[in-house]
C-alpha cells in the first residue's frame, strides 16, 4: 500500500506518497535524489547510511521512511554552508579523514550528531559516537583526528 | 534500488487500537524500532501481510517511579534509558550501552531488545544463503543444523537487557483484548529458538518495572567479536548483597547461551559465607550445567562456556570486593 507521508527533509517540509514498505535509504536517493547517503550492508552494521532524524543520528536502511512522519531528516546534502564545506566536512578533508569516501556521508552524520549533542567531545566519546561506522580505507585515526579537529578544542 | 517491503503498515495511537488491530490481523508483525525486524525482512524472514507500528502510542514512551516500582514502557528506546539515571541507580542497566551501536540505540527499544528474536548463523542470512542450504528448522526447513539429530531449534537469544532486568527481579506487563497482568520476565521466555515468548497471540507487551528498593550492587558483562554492534558470545549479569564479607544474596543471569536467558538464584551454599575461589567455583559449577552454547555462532560453544565462567566470576569478585552493601 502506498500512503502520504510528511516530513522535514532538510529544512524544508513536504509530502509524498511512498509504499509502506520503502526503507528510508531507498526513500532518500530513489525518491528524492539524494543519493549522498550510502547503503553499506544493508543490514544496520556498517553506518553507511547515517542521517540525522531530529539532530539524532540514525540508520537509515533500518528505518522505514513512514517510522519518521512529521520528523526532521537531514543528509549528508545538508551540511554544506552557503555552499562551503562545513567545519567538520573541511576537517576530514585537510586532515585525510576520507580516502575511497563511501563511509564518509555516514561518518559525517554520526559526528555531526555527536558535536550537536557535545561540541568538546574527548577522543573517548569520539570514537564510542564513530564506533557503529565501519570504513575499510583510513584505519580510522585520521578519522578521528578529523573530528576532534572540528571540536571548539580542535 | 532493494525492492521494497510489501506490507500495509498500522498507526494505531494508542493501545486499545493496537490491540484492535493485532486481533483483527492475527498474523500482523510489531514494528517498534525495526532494527532487528527490518533486516530480518529483508532477508526474507517473515513476509507479514501487515505490520503494526507501535512508535505514535505515546503512553508507552515513558519511565514513571512510584514508591514500590521503577516502570520503563516498551517504547523507550535504548538511547532513552541511557539518558535517564537509572543506569547509574542500577548498573546491570548499564547493559544497554553494550547493545549494537550509538545510532541504532536511539531507535531500538526496551521492548524489542527483550523479545528480540532468536539468532542462529544458519538462519540470519539472506534468503539464496539459507534456500543453498536447504533452510532450516526455524524457517522454511525442517532440519537444525546446529543439532541434525534433535527435534528442536537451537537458535539463541541474545538479548541482553533480560539477563540486567532478571537479575534485578523484574515484572512486564502484558495486555491483550481481555485486559492486563503482570507476570515475572522470566515466564516471558521458552527454551525453544523457534518458539521463544510465551506471547500468545494478541498480547502486547507494554512495560517492564521492578523494585525501587532494589539496593544489590549489580552489573552486566559481554563477550562479542566486535566492541560496538555486536550481539553477545555470552553475557552475565549479577546482582548480589554482601553484608560483613558474607555474600547474603546472590542472582546471576546468562545470555547468549540458550534459547532463553537464563536466571540462577539458587546458590544456597554460597549464601552465608565469604566469596572464595571455592564458592566462585560453585556457582559457576551451578551455572554451567544450565548453559548449553551451541554452534550458532562462528565461534565455538566450548568458547562461549568458557566465557560465561570468565564473566561471572569477574563480575561477582569486582561487586563483592566493592565492599558491603
Amino acid at each position: 500500500m502506498t500512503s502520504r507521508l510528511t516530513l522535514t527533509i532538510n529544512n524544508r517540509t513536504q509530502q509524498h506518497l511512498v509504499a509502506d514498505g520503502t526503507l528510508l535509504v531507498d526513500f532518500l536517493r530513489d525518491q528524492m535524489g539524494l543519493t549522498g547517503t550510502k547503503q553499506g550492508c544493508d543490514g544496520g552494521e556498517c553506518g553507511a547510511c547515517t542521517v540525522l532524524v531530529d539532530g539524532k543520528p540514525r540508520l537509515s536502511c533500518v528505518t522505514l521512511a513512514h517510522s519518521v512522519a512529521g520528523q526532521s531528516v537531514e543528509t549528508i546534502e545538508s551540511v554544506a554552508e552557503n555552499g562551503r564545506l562545513s567545519r567538520l566536512q573541511a576537517m576530514f578533508h585537510e586532515r585525510l579523514g576520507t580516502q575511497c569516501g563511501f563511509c564518509t556521508p555516514g561518518m559525517i552524520m554520526a559526528a555531526e550528531g555527536l558535536l550537536r549533542a557535545n561540541p568538546n567531545p574527548d577522543q573517548a566519546q569520539i570514537k564510542t559516537a564513530l564506533s557503529g561506522n565501519l570504513c575499510r580505507c583510513t584505519g580510522y585515526v585520521k578519522i578521528i583526528e578529523s573530528v576532534e579537529a572540528a571540536t571548539n578544542h580542535g | 534500488m532493494s525492492a521494497p517491503l510489501e506490507f500495509t503498515l498500522l498507526h494505531p495511537a494508542n493501545l486499545t487500537e493496537a490491540v484492535k488491530q493485532m486481533q483483527a490481523h492475527p498474523n500482523a508483525r510489531l514494528l517498534a524500532g525495526g532494527t532487528d525486524l527490518v533486516p530480518n525482512l529483508r532477508r526474507g524472514i517473515g513476509a507479514p501481510d501487515t505490520v503494526i507500528a507501535l512508535g505514535g502510542i505515546d503512553t508507552l514512551n515513558s519511565i514513571t517511579e512510584t514508591a514500590s516500582h521503577v516502570e520503563i514502557g516498551a517504547g523507550v528506546t535504548l538511547a532513552g534509558l541511557l539518558a535517564s539515571n537509572l543506569p547509574t541507580r542500577f548498573p546491570a542497566l548499564q547493559a544497554a550501552a553494550e547493545i549494537a551501536s550509538p545510532s541504532i540505540r536511539q531507535a531500538a527499544t526496551i521492548g524489542g531488545n527483550l523479545c528480540l528474536d532468536t539468532r542462529c548463523r544458519f538462519y540470519n542470512q539472506s534468503q539464496w544463503w539459507r534456500k543453498a542450504n536447504q533452510f532450516c528448522l526455524k524457517l522454511d526447513g525442517d532440519t537444525c543444523h546446529v543439532a541434525p539429530k534433535g527435534k528442536r531449534c537451537h537458535a539463541t537469544f541474545s538479548g541482553d537487557l533480560a539477563p540486567a532486568l532478571l537479575v534485578l527481579g523484574a515484572e512486564i506487563r502484558v495486555e491483550n483484548a481481555q485486559g492486563g497482568r503482570w507476570q515475572p520476565l522470566a515466564q516471558l521466555y521458552n527454551e525453544d529458538g523457534l518458539d521463544h515468548l510465551t506471547l500468545a497471540k494478541g498480547d502486547l507487551l507494554v512495560a517492564v518495572r521492578f523494585p525501587t528498593s532494589e539496593t544489590r550492587r549489580s552489573g552486566y558483562l559481554k563477550s562479542r567479536v566486535r566492541r560496538a554492534g555486536d550481539f553477545p558470545l555470552a553475557g552475565v549479569a549479577v546482582a548480589l548483597t554482601r553484608t560483613g564479607d558474607k555474600i547474603t544474596d546472590l542472582r546471576v543471569a546468562a545470555t547468549g547461551t540458550n534459547s532463553a536467558p537464563l536466571l540462577f538464584d539458587d546458590f544456597a551454599d554460597v549464601i552465608g559465607q565469604p566469596l572464595s575461589d571455592a564458592a566462585l567455583t560453585q556457582i559457576n559449577k551451578r551455572i554451567g550445567q544450565a548453559i548449553k552454547p551451541m554452534r550458532t555462532t562462528n565461534q565455538p560453544g566450548l568458547y562461549r562456556r568458557q566465557m560465561v565462567a570468565a564473566l561471572s566470576k569477574r563480575l561477582i569478585s569486582t561487586l563483592y570486593e566493592q565492599g558491603a552493601n
